[in-house]
């Protein structure tokens, strides 16, 4: 059953007053409406969710990348009063469940300020130990900076890597296949990697 | 992209040096019992771990980048090869997932062929696992010929219904790719009734087995607490006592149509686990009967449901199964083109590895081997 989010943003409100939560509309037919957290006011709400929800369960968190704020109100409408979104930015999705209540899945979204050097969001390990490798696969893939992570490296790239792969401005290297004999177009971007014959 | 490189954390530095005999082994990713390309960077005292990193990524080739840059029908055929062992039920998570987000309606006969094959999977991957972990003590060799053996007899089932033993790409949006073909379902029956005395066989081998006792009780458990906050699923949360089991606490599908139960463990050591999935297994073959008994005529894919040029309307879905690892998730965004936006597999093996370290503190090395073969892991799914 999924978790109504617009009576759970009551509670959440009721309790934490000061939280800045706000309701996104999914105008797709799953309607899995979202609430989206304040960076600063995650970890309070979180932990609001497990202690008193009985939201015991986070079972996935990811990542997202857009570079064009518009997509990300079209597919996470919000409402009248929140305002849009800012510039691109990344964002993190956590879906909760409750393995007692046997409701969900809550979807809470958080976002960065920007995709450059402000791309921080507090981790939920201390709450959630089940974030610990998903927020490591996020910082991998997004480059999400997650603050208070006990353990933050890369975890399915290998450690000299460097950029994010799964941004959506990631530009695949076109040297990753060695080629005996290149030609043409090849032989264009092969010059850029391999010395020349000579 | 972040410039500043001491957001790095730095690779662990473990404690201890020469003087205090702590020996550092790396175990795998190039040995039988990490069940692929897995590793651990295992630190000894004696035989006693005293820290485990496990290492990732050997078998990564970026499943949801590659996802982003075709159609959603084109990922199909990709979600077999995840978790190799159970492709069926990969399938059905993402036909499910799909199906959410574009509301797509499944027909009932379809869905009955989807609960014969996620039940039948569920066999295999169980089956198998009893091979792997048994050969992770030592019996190596006969217990996986033996298990081998049964699920040959369900991938030619699945030969005979999808073309292929491993890789189907059978299920689709709004149902299966074809109808069953003549006298599968009689076929089905067959396996269905001879696999009990299977199952008693392979039981009365394994439940008294002295080996087998005293290497796997009291081994690896963790609070039931512990385990929902590391966010364990499937039949290792189960082995420890919590019910928890998608098809009755989230029904998908037609589940709520079968009478079945959820078998739960105590103790929640390697022992329960292995239990657990000789209960689920039988209780498959339960729900397994009751299908092919009232399999309905009708339609095998939803006449409705477009495939070229699908485009879900705007929107995201998250949608679960209870795969036979675990929540087996996809969660989609669609910017209501060809392309999902975002496409994230929720991996159970990936994921229920959090809490091996835990699990494995303070025990003997060997302990580590059966452990991470209780935990049930397919490296491609974890590394995807």
């Amino acid at each position: 059953m999924t978790a109504d989010a617009e009576a759970i943003l009551g509670e959440i409100r009721a309790a934490l007053p000061n939280a800045a939560v706000s309701l996104l509309k999914n105008p797709g037919p799953a309607a899995q409406h979202s609430l989206r957290v304040g960076n600063d006011d995650l970890l309070r709400v979180a932990a609001f969710l497990r202690d008193q929800l009985a939201f015991d369960l986070l079972s996935n968190a990811t990542g997202v990348d857009w570079p064009e704020a518009e997509k990300a109100d079209a597919v996470a409408i919000p409402e009248a009063e929140a305002g849009t979104a800012e510039s691109g930015f990344l964002e993190t999705v956590y879906h909760l469940y409750s393995t007692s209540k046997r409701i969900g899945p809550l979807v809470l979204r958080a976002r960065t300020a920007d995709r450059g050097d402000n791309a921080c969001i507090p981790s939920l390990v201390s709450i959630y130990r089940s974030a610990e490798f998903q927020e490591r696969e996020i910082f991998d893939l997004y480059g999400i900076v997650f603050t208070g992570h006990p353990d933050l490296r890369r975890i399915l790239m290998w450690d000299e890597f460097v950029d994010h792969p799964m941004r959506k401005d990631y530009v695949a290297p076109d040297d990753y296949e060695y080629e005996p004999t290149p030609h043409d177009d090849v032989l264009e971007k092969a010059k850029k990697h391999y010395p020349a014959n000579p | 992209m972040i410039s500043d490189p001491s957001i790095f954390s730095p690779a662990p530095v473990l404690e201890g040096s020469d003087d205090d005999q702590l020996l550092r082994v790396s175990l795998g990713p190039q040995h039988p019992s990490t069940h692929g390309v897995f590793r651990m960077n295992v630190v000894l005292d004696g035989e006693t771990v005293v820290a485990l990193k496990p290492v990732f990524g050997y078998l990564h080739r970026n499943h949801e980048k590659i996802a982003e840059s075709v159609t959603y029908l084109s990922s199909m055929p990709y979600t077999d090869r995840l978790d190799y062992i159970c492709p069926l039920t990969n399938n059905w998570a993402y036909a499910n997932a799909v199906e959410k987000l574009a509301g797509i309606e499944v027909p009932e006969r379809a869905e009955y062929m989807r609960v014969i094959l996620g039940e039948l999977t569920r066999l295999i991957n169980h089956t198998a696992f009893m091979g792997f972990i048994l050969g992770d003590m030592g019996a190596w060799g006969s217990a996986l010929m033996y298990a081998f053996r049964e699920r040959e007899l369900i991938l030619d089932l699945f030969e005979d219904l999808t073309g292929a033993r491993m890789m189907a790409n059978f299920m689709r949006f709004g149902g299966c790719r074809n109808d069953l073909p003549a006298g599968w379902a009689e076929k089905c029956g067959k396996l269905v009734d001879d696999y009990g005395p299977f199952l008693d066989e392979m039981e009365k081998f394994l439940v008294g087995n002295e080996i087998l006792l005293a290497r796997c009780q009291d081994v690896g458990q963790l609070p039931p607490a512990t385990l929902i906050n590391g966010g364990i699923t499937g039949p290792m949360l189960r082995a420890a006592g919590v019910n928890y089991d998608i098809r009755k606490a989230d029904p998908y599908g037609i589940y709520e149509r079968f009478n079945f139960r959820i078998p739960l463990g105590e103790k929640g050591d390697v022992y329960d686990r292995i239990m657990i999935r000789f209960l689920e297994m039988r209780e498959s073959l339960k729900i397994l009967r009751q299908a092919l008994d009232q399999l309905p005529e009708g339609d095998h894919v939803n006449p409705k449901a477009k495939i070229r040029g699908f485009k879900p309307p705007v929107g995201e879905a998250y949608a679960r199964i209870e795969g036979p690892k675990g929540e087996l998730g996809f969660h989609l965004i669609s910017d209501g083109t060809v392309n999902p936006y975002r496409y994230r597999v929720r991996p159970p093996s990936f994921i229920n590895l959090t809490l091996l370290e835990d699990m494995c503190l303070g025990l003997d090395l060997a302990d580590v081997v059966i452990i991470l073969g209780s935990i049930d892991i397919v490296l491609g799914e974890v590394d995807r």
